[in-house]
C-alpha cells in the first residue's frame, strides 16, 4: 500500500465521519428549530427545559427512544417490519453521497472536495435515493398488519410516485441549461452575473447585478420543484401519509422506539436533501451575491450554502405552521392536473427559448 | 482510494457499506439496551383502543393501481428525457422537435386518462 492510497483513505473516512456527524447534529437541530418556530408562530414557548433554549430536547428524545423496548405486533411480517425503517434511513443518508456543499480545501497538500463522491450522474443519484424512500413507507405500512398503516402506506406511495414525476420533470430544464447531471458542474454553470438584458432596453444594465442563477431563468420550474419537493418529503400541507387526524399515524402507527426514530430521522434528512437540491439547482449553490472574501477562502462559499439551505428549511417549517392539510383527492388532482402538465409545458417552452438563442 | 470514474463509485460503495453498518448498529444497540417485558396485550395492533377486529390486510381501491400504471409511463419518459437534456445543446433542432413529438404523444395519454376520469377520485 502506497502512502497516497492511505492518505486518500483517511480523507474519505474523515469526510464520511464529518458528513454523518453534521447530518446528525443538523437533524437534531432542525427538529428543535421546527418545534420552536411553530411554537412561537402559535404564541407558545415551545421546548425550553433541556439545555439553553431547550436545545437539547431532541437529544433527550433520541436517547429515550433508544432505550425503549422494540414492539412488533403479532400480526406483523417480522422481517419486513424491521427492514422498512432501515431502508428509509439508509436511502436518506445515501442521498447525501453526491451532494456537494462547498468548493474544496487543501489539507496537508491534499485537495479535498466537499462531497463524498463526485458522480457524473449526481443529480440522478439523489433522485434515485429519494425514490427509494417510497419502499420504506409502503413496506412499513404493509408489514404492520394493521388497518391504519396499510391505508397510510398505500396513500403515500401513490402520492410520492405522483409527485416524483413532477419533481424530475421540473429539473430537466435545468439540466438542459447546464448540460450536465453533475451537481458540481451545475453549480459552476451558475457563477457570475446575467449581464445586460437586451429586451429590457435602457434598463437592461440591471442584469449586471443579478446573479446568474437558474431561478431567474426557470422560475416556473422552481415553483413546481418546491411544491413537488414538499409533497415528496411528506411534509405538511402534503403530509397525507401520516395524517394524524384521520389515519392515527399513517404508515408508522405501529412503530415505536428506535424504529420510529429512524423514520423521523429519514423525514428530516429528506427535508435537508430537498433544500440542498433547491439551492444547488436553482439558487446557485455556494455562489454568493457578494464577491468572495479572500481571507475566508473556502469558508465563505460554505457559509452561503448553509445560509441558503436554512432559508429553505425555514420555509418548510413556515408552510407547516401556516397551511392546513389538503384533502387526498385534491392532492392527487394538483399533482396530475396542474404540476405535471405545467412541468411538461415549461420543458417545451424553455427548450424553444434555448433553441432560439443558440 | 483510487480516483477517477470508478474511484468515485468505489467511494460510494464504501459509504453505502458504512451506512449499512450504522443502520444495523442502531437496531443492534437498541436490542442490547432495551428492556423486555412480555405482555400479550402489548402486541395487538392499534385500533382506537378496542381489540382489533378482522385482519390488517385488505383489498384497496383499483385507483391506486391505475396511478401506478400512469407512473410507470411517465417515469420511463423521464428516463428518456434526462440523457437528451444533457446533450441538448449538441443535438440541435431536429432532436428537439422529435422530443416535442414524444412529449406530445405522452401528453395525449395523460389527456386520455383525464378524459376517462382516471385522475378523479370518486
Amino acid at each position: 500500500m502506497s502512502m497516497t492510497f492511505l492518505a486518500d483513505l483517511v480523507v474519505i473516512l474523515a469526510k464520511i465521519l464529518i458528513v454523518f456527524l453534521v447530518l446528525s447534529v443538523l437533524v437534531i437541530f432542525i427538529v428543535w428549530f421546527e418545534r420552536k418556530v411553530v411554537a412561537h408562530m402559535q404564541s407558545r414557548l415551545g421546548p425550553n427545559r433541556w439545555g439553553p433554549f431547550g436545545l437539547l430536547t431532541s437529544v433527550a428524545d433520541g436517547m429515550k427512544l433508544m432505550f425503549k423496548e422494540p414492539i412488533t405486533p403479532i400480526t406483523a411480517d417480522h422481517v419486513t417490519f424491521a427492514l422498512a425503517p432501515g431502508i428509509s434511513m439508509l436511502a436518506a443518508f445515501l442521498a447525501f453521497a453526491s451532494i456537494p456543499f462547498g468548493t474544496s480545501v487543501l489539507i496537508f497538500g491534499h485537495r479535498a472536495t466537499f462531497e463524498i463522491a463526485d458522480l457524473n450522474v449526481g443529480l440522478l443519484w439523489v433522485l434515485a435515493m429519494g425514490s427509494l424512500a417510497v419502499y420504506g413507507v409502503v413496506l412499513a405500512g404493509w408489514s404492520s398488519g394493521s388497518k391504519y398503516p396499510l391505508l397510510g402506506g398505500i396513500r403515500s406511495s401513490a402520492q410520492m410516485i405522483s409527485y416524483e414525476i413532477a419533481l424530475s420533470l421540473s429539473l430537466i430544464p435545468v439540466v438542459m441549461s447546464a448540460g450536465s447531471l453533475s451537481l458540481r458542474t451545475i453549480v459552476h454553470a451558475q457563477s457570475g452575473v446575467i449581464g445586460s438584458i437586451g429586451w429590457l432596453g435602457p434598463v437592461g444594465g440591471v442584469g449586471k447585478f443579478i446573479p446568474h442563477w437558474y431561478i431567474f431563468y426557470h422560475l416556473p420550474a422552481f415553483l413546481i420543484f418546491l411544491l413537488a419537493g414538499v409533497a415528496e418529503t411528506n411534509r405538511p400541507p402534503f403530509d397525507l401519509a401520516e395524517a394524524d387526524t384521520e389515519l392515527v399515524g399513517g404508515y408508522h402507527t405501529e412503530y415505536s422506539g428506535i424504529k420510529f426514530a429512524m423514520f423521523f430521522l429519514a423525514e428530516y434528512l429528506h427535508v435537508v436533501t430537498i433544500s440542498a437540491l433547491a439551492v444547488l439547482l436553482f439558487l446557485g449553490g455556494w455562489n454568493g451575491v457578494t464577491p468572495n472574501l479572500p481571507v475566508l477562502g473556502w469558508i465563505w462559499p460554505l457559509l452561503w450554502f448553509v445560509a441558503k439551505v436554512f432559508f429553505f428549511v425555514f420555509l418548510f417549517v413556515w408552510l407547516r405552521a401556516t397551511l392546513p392539510r389538503l384533502r387526498y383527492d385534491k392532492l392527487m388532482a394538483v399533482g396530475w392536473r396542474v404540476l405535471i402538465p405545467a412541468a411538461l409545458t415549461w420543458l417545451v417552452v424553455s427548450g424553444l427559448a434555448m433553441a432560439g438563442s443558440v | 482510494m483510487p480516483k477517477g470514474y470508478f474511484g468515485e463509485y468505489l467511494t460510494l460503495a464504501f459509504f453505502a457499506g458504512m451506512m449499512l453498518l450504522l443502520v444495523a448498529g442502531t437496531l443492534g444497540l437498541n436490542k442490547l439496551v432495551s428492556p423486555k417485558v412480555h405482555r400479550d396485550e402489548k402486541y395487538l395492533t392499534y385500533e382506537c383502543g378496542v381489540d382489533p377486529v378482522g385482519g390488517g390486510w385488505s383489498q384497496t381501491q383499483i385507483r391506486y393501481y391505475l396511478f401506478g400504471l400512469l407512473f410507470v409511463v411517465f417515469d420511463v419518459e423521464a428516463v428518456f428525457l434526462f440523457p437528451w437534456a444533457v446533450v441538448f445543446d449538441k443535438l440541435g433542432t431536429a432532436a428537439f422537435v422529435e422530443m416535442v413529438i414524444f412529449i406530445g404523444i405522452l401528453a395525449l395519454g395523460l389527456a386520455y386518462a383525464w378524459r376517462k376520469k382516471v385522475l378523479e377520485w370518486l
